[in-house]
């Protein structure tokens, strides 16, 4: 044991500097309070090691979440992206997202700047070994060489990195990702503290030389030709893309990996912990779904500055030969270049159902985890519990209000009450279907829904809030507008109308009326009633989506509102689950270990049945009746 | 968890050759024991669980023989609720059954309330919500083929029907989740507009199907509300009679309401019969002056069956008209009576006042026809499938409104993707529609649906 030294005293220490750590970091430091950011190498801040693309369904909703609530990712992604493109055009605006494919390395060093530049933040390179936990409060951490820092609230965000390790065929080793330096000490401290680990997986394909590609071979797939951004701040945009490119496995590939599978860990009997479903390695993808005869290979470069491509879909830990031969069974890679091998990593993630709503641990005061180590996986699931956990501890180190965004607020409340209410059986991705109102949580709302929070956070600025303040009166007028102004049958009328498959107009009808008939668009209303200043494409966005689908909005406000009634039935806090025999002893078990605050809550339990519910409800309604006796 | 001990006497009122008071509680047994005295001075506290035991009962302070009974004495946990439980059976006859209960309840017992033991076997964990409600069906019975199809609920018949269309839905919404969650992967085949309209339509044929059992699961349920009219003097009331003499009459005072009102069950063939205002019928004759009143016209609107009765042997009278005008549209059987006497009725005529209504002939004098129309009753009521004890009825309340809800539901998505709604919108309402049904069965949300998309695509990169 090393000497120890006072190193410094701060409100709030983030171990950890990937997506999670610097929008913790950032939050806390922008909230007013003074942050340490503690990170193993500091030439890694916001390292991708898997693919450089954010975003997607539900994903790309939760970095237009973030930059709403004033965090760093979306703005960094609109300065370093090589492509974007927006998903799901085909269908409605509850499911429409961004995606975009990053420059590896101008993203993080463009995020490393952010945090530089930060007031109250200081970014340092160490590893944390230890908590300082005095009265199951947590004190402050001490580094390998013995520092001692001193803070009000400490935040862990260590990705993969506790207790890592790489593994490729029957090839084990101690590693963070991309062979980093692992995080063991820290780890141990976990563990001696009381907290349940688990052991998750993860995984990375291959990584090829452009060179050596013959694109020929594939499809091409281009960016978007409109400028988009995720920042809702955002003015200048990148036009200058790189194209993606599409190519399948062949069936030597199939034939490969069938000869090879016991040389992989998933299939050897080597004891590896759960990988995620909706990421699966194509070993996996060719035992699990062995009646179709290809897959699909996205070819993903990795910056602008660099020949490395992403093969994205050839995640893989089968040994290094046997990569470079599913490679080239691949019909445009016969003679690529294998410039880094895919690997399985191994690790250890806290259970995250010991973790309160604000991710404070239970077991520790003012000690929070956020991010791939709370059992989640994606750049982007890390970066709002990140957000998250940075508001929190700021705010409990400034004595200031806790924050928990709840399932109809934004996709980031989804992923959170999630995870501390179900807990997770394999790393957790966030889904357009985990939630229940993705029309109220929408990809072009995000502002609205969160721009106000972040204000009063302290997290938005005032030149920002005064056009949120500006956009939401534009909407509400233009709406109001168009329900009062009537349009009349007339011959410029018919004109702009047939221009669609829309039915002549025989009758007056309100412009929001005519607005409703799916085949009409907002421009159209506006060239027939136009307003008197020309709105913004974004306000008439607004305008279009809440008159359009305003039916199905109020059906998904009702929704809410059911289960808000349900969040209103709080569960005493002293309530004994093993007094009440009717509750099946599975559900007793995750009662209490939960310990869930309302109805709600317990009924998103897995292993929580209807009926185990319906018992609860009779026994809190009329608990002083019955008397519940233990 | 405790509760204090409640009985109950738990056969129905009425003269019989036994009944039963039960007990359950923590105490039942103690309490029973206390007034129990066998010929060997055996106590109850010291036999075996689900035993069954002769002996007397005996009043404790006056040392008075109150009843020849026999005991069962089942212990908790395997009993109906759950806990100790004591059933005492006693002779039959009011007097009898209530002395009994009387002195369980002096020893210490409280009463119970209405549907009290189904409640503690379903706070105990013993049942679940929609198998108490069948429970309480099953009590509520009023037929055999009542009870069947409180039995087929209770082994979960209608949860496999409902399952089998939450499955075709969720296999729907699947396939539209995934192409919304993976937009660039090609494996999956994606859930086209028609291929939706398609299987929400199938679905809500299905409800339509369900939903038409339902009026007869209600019946079956809540009984046939039956009003018999005629003009003064054609034979109602021994059209009544005959009935109620024919068939044996169930006398039930409902639970829950004053004791007063007595409504009359007639078991036809399995269907059972409310004799609806019967009272009103029996006093006054003159029903076609009343047809004026609102409250009769209310008490035909409510009907599920109208049984007309005219006098074959007086000619067709402009009341009678009358009354063919106040029906139109109901289900009615046209009771031809008084065949004993010369014809005089114009039976053409008759037949085009019917339209479709089925038309009986009988003499109720000379008891003929009766048979014919019971046969008419059970015909018109089970449209033909009498003898298929198959059909799934619903026949729950709550249920057959939730049937309602899901079905304007899934056509309101039908309509939406017609009208070329986005799907995300449409999903919407099928979802809404899985739920609602999942509260008929009382199942989960949502996490059914991510397994389902994983056990299903191969998706990820």
């Amino acid at each position: 044991m090393p000497n120890k030294f006072e190193a410094g005293t701060f409100d709030c220490i983030v171990i950890g500097a990937g997506h999670a750590g610097v929008e913790a970091a950032l939050a806390s430091a922008r909230m007013g309070a003074s942050t340490l950011v503690l990170t193993l190498n500091i030439d890694m801040v916001a390292f991708m090691p898997c693919n450089p693309s954010i975003g997607g369904p539900a994903k790309g909703i939760v970095v237009r979440e973030i930059d709403a609530l004033g965090g760093a990712m979306g703005k960094v992604i609109d300065k370093t992206h090589i492509q974007m493109r927006m998903l799901n055009t085909g269908k409605g605006p509850a499911v429409r997202a961004l995606r975009a494919q990053l420059d590896k390395v101008l993203y993080q060093q463009e995020m490393k700047r952010i945090l530089e530049e930060e007031e109250n933040l200081i970014l340092r390179q160490a590893s944390v070994d230890e908590l300082i936990i005095e009265d199951d409060e947590v004190k402050g951490v001490i580094t390998q060489v013995g520092a001692v820092y001193r803070a009000k609230t400490v935040i862990i965000t260590t990705g993969t990195f506790l207790r890592g390790e790489i593994v490729i065929g029957d090839i084990r080793y101690s590693s963070g990702p991309n062979n980093q330096m692992p995080s063991i000490k820290l780890a141990d401290n976990l563990r001696e503290l009381g907290f349940d680990m688990v052991r998750f997986k993860t995984g990375t394909p291959p990584r090829v030389n452009s060179r050596t590609i013959d694109y020929s071979k594939t499809e091409i797939q281009p960016g978007d030709e409109e400028p988009r951004a995720f920042s809702f701040e955002t003015t200048e945009y990148i036009l200058d893309q790189l194209p993606c490119w599409l190519t399948y496995t062949s069936p030597l590939t199939h034939e490969i990996i069938n000869e090879n599978l016991h040389l992989s860990p998933m299939y050897s009997g080597e004891k590896i912990g759960p990988g995620p479903r909706y990421c699966p390695s194509i070993e996996d993808k060719i035992v699990r779904f062995n009646d179709k005869s290809r897959h699909q290979i996205f070819l993903e470069p990795e910056g602008r500055n660099t020949e490395e491509v992403y093969v994205q879909g050839l995640s893989t830990s089968l040994p290094e030969h046997i990569q470079k031969r599913l490679i080239e069974s691949v019909p445009g890679l016969e003679k690529a270049e294998m410039m880094r091998a895919g690997y399985a990593i191994e690790y250890d993630s806290i259970v995250p159902t010991q973790l309160k709503p604000t991710l404070e641990t239970k077991k520790i005061r003012n000690l929070y985890t956020a991010g791939q180590l709370n059992g989640t996986s994606g750049y982007e699931e890390a970066a709002g519990q990140g957000i998250m956990a940075g508001i929190n501890a700021a705010a409990r180190a400034l004595g200031k209000e806790e924050l928990i965004l709840g399932r109809s607020d934004g996709y980031i409340g989804v992923l959170i009450d999630d995870l501390v209410t179900k807990g997770t059986n394999e790393p957790y991705r966030l889904l357009t279907s985990r939630a229940e109102y993705r029309l109220l949580l929408r990809h072009d709302n995000a502002d609205l829904r969160l721009t106000e929070i972040g204000y009063k956070l302290g997290l938005v600025s005032d030149e920002r809030y005064a056009k949120y303040t500006l956009k939401q009166n534009q909407i509400n007028e233009e709406v109001a507008r168009l329900r009062k102004v009537t349009v009349k049958p007339a011959e410029h009328v018919h004109k702009i109308m047939q221009e669609t498959t829309s039915s002549e107009l025989k009758e007056p009808m309100k412009a929001a009326n005519l607005l409703k008939r799916p085949e009409i668009s907002y421009d159209q209303i506006s060239r027939i009633v136009p307003p008197e200043e020309k709105l913004s494409n974004e306000v008439a966005e607004q305008v279009e989506i809440f008159i359009k689908y305003e039916g199905y909005i109020e059906k998904s406000m009702q929704q809410v509102e059911r289960m808000n009634k349900m969040e209103d039935k709080k569960i005493p806090e002293n309530i004994d689950y093993d007094a009440i025999s009717g509750i099946a002893s599975e559900a007793k078990n995750m009662l209490n270990k939960v310990r869930p605050l309302s109805i709600a809550q317990a009924s998103r339990m897995p292993g929580v049945n209807p009926a185990d519910i319906s018992i609860l409800l009779v026994y809190i309604e009329q608990g002083r009746i019955a008397k519940i006796s233990s | 968890m405790h509760f204090d001990t409640i009985a109950a006497i738990s056969t129905p009122m009425g003269e019989g050759a036994i009944a039963i008071v039960r007990l359950s509680g923590d105490e039942a047994i103690q309490i029973a024991n206390r007034v129990f005295q066998s010929p060997g001075g055996k106590k109850l506290i010291d036999e075996q669980s689900h035993t069954i035991h002769y002996g007397h009962l005996v009043n404790p302070v006056s040392g008075e023989t109150v009843e020849e009974v026999m005991v069962s004495l089942m212990k908790a946990p395997k009993t109906f609720t759950r806990e100790d439980v004591v059933e005492i059976n006693c002779h039959g006859g009011i007097v009898a059954v209530n002395r009994v209960l009387e002195l369980i309840l002096t020893e210490g017992a409280r009463l119970a309330e209405p549907g009290e033991f189904t409640k503690r076997a379903f706070l105990n964990g013993r049942i679940d919500l929609s198998q108490s409600e069948a429970v309480m069906d099953l009590i509520r019975a009023k037929t055999d083929r009542a009870m069947n199809v409180a039995l087929g609920q209770m082994e979960g018949k209608l949860s496999k029907l409902i399952g089998k269309l939450r499955n075709a839905l969720i296999e729907t919404l699947a396939q539209v989740e995934v192409t919304i969650d993976y937009p660039e992967y090609d494996d999956v085949e994606e859930m086209t507009i028609p291929l939706m309209i398609d299987k929400c339509t199938w679905v809500k044929e299905e409800i339509d199907k369900l939903l038409q059992t339902s009026s007869q699961g209600k019946i079956l349920r809540e009984g046939l509300s039956t009003v018999i009219i005629g003009r003064p003097n054609v034979g109602k009331s021994s059209l009544l009679n005959s009935l109620v003499q024919e068939n044996k009459a169930i006398v039930t005072d409902i639970a829950g309401t004053t004791r007063d009102i007595i409504e009359e069950y007639v078991n036809v063939r399995g269907v059972p019969l409310r004799l609806v205002d019967t009272a009103g019928i029996r006093e006054t004759e003159d029903i076609v002056e009343r047809i004026g009143v609102e409250r009769s016209r209310q008490v035909l609107k409510e009907a599920d069956l109208i049984l007309l009765v005219l006098n074959s042997a007086e000619e067709l009278s402009i009341e009678d008209e009358r009354l063919f005008e106040a029906v139109s549209g109901m289900d009615t059987i046209v009771v031809i009576n008084k065949t004993d006497l010369p014809q005089k009725i114009d039976m053409k005529k008759v037949e085009s006042l019917a339209a479709e209504g089925t038309i009986v002939t009988t003499s109720l004098l000379q008891d003929e026809g009766i048979d014919e129309l019971e046969e008419a009753i059970a015909k018109l009521f089970f449209e033909g499938n009498l003898e298929s004890e198959d059909l799934t009825y619903v026949s729950n309340a709550r249920h057959i409104a939730l049937l309602h809800k899901a079905r304007k539901t899934i056509e309101y998505a039908i309509e939406a993707a017609e009208l070329g709604v986005p799907v995300d919108m449409i999903q919407i309402d099928v979802t809404r529609t899985w739920e609602i049904l999942g509260e008929i069965v009382g199942d989960t949300v949502q996490e059914g649906l991510i397994n389902e998309l994983f056990s299903r695509f191969c998706l990820g990169k």
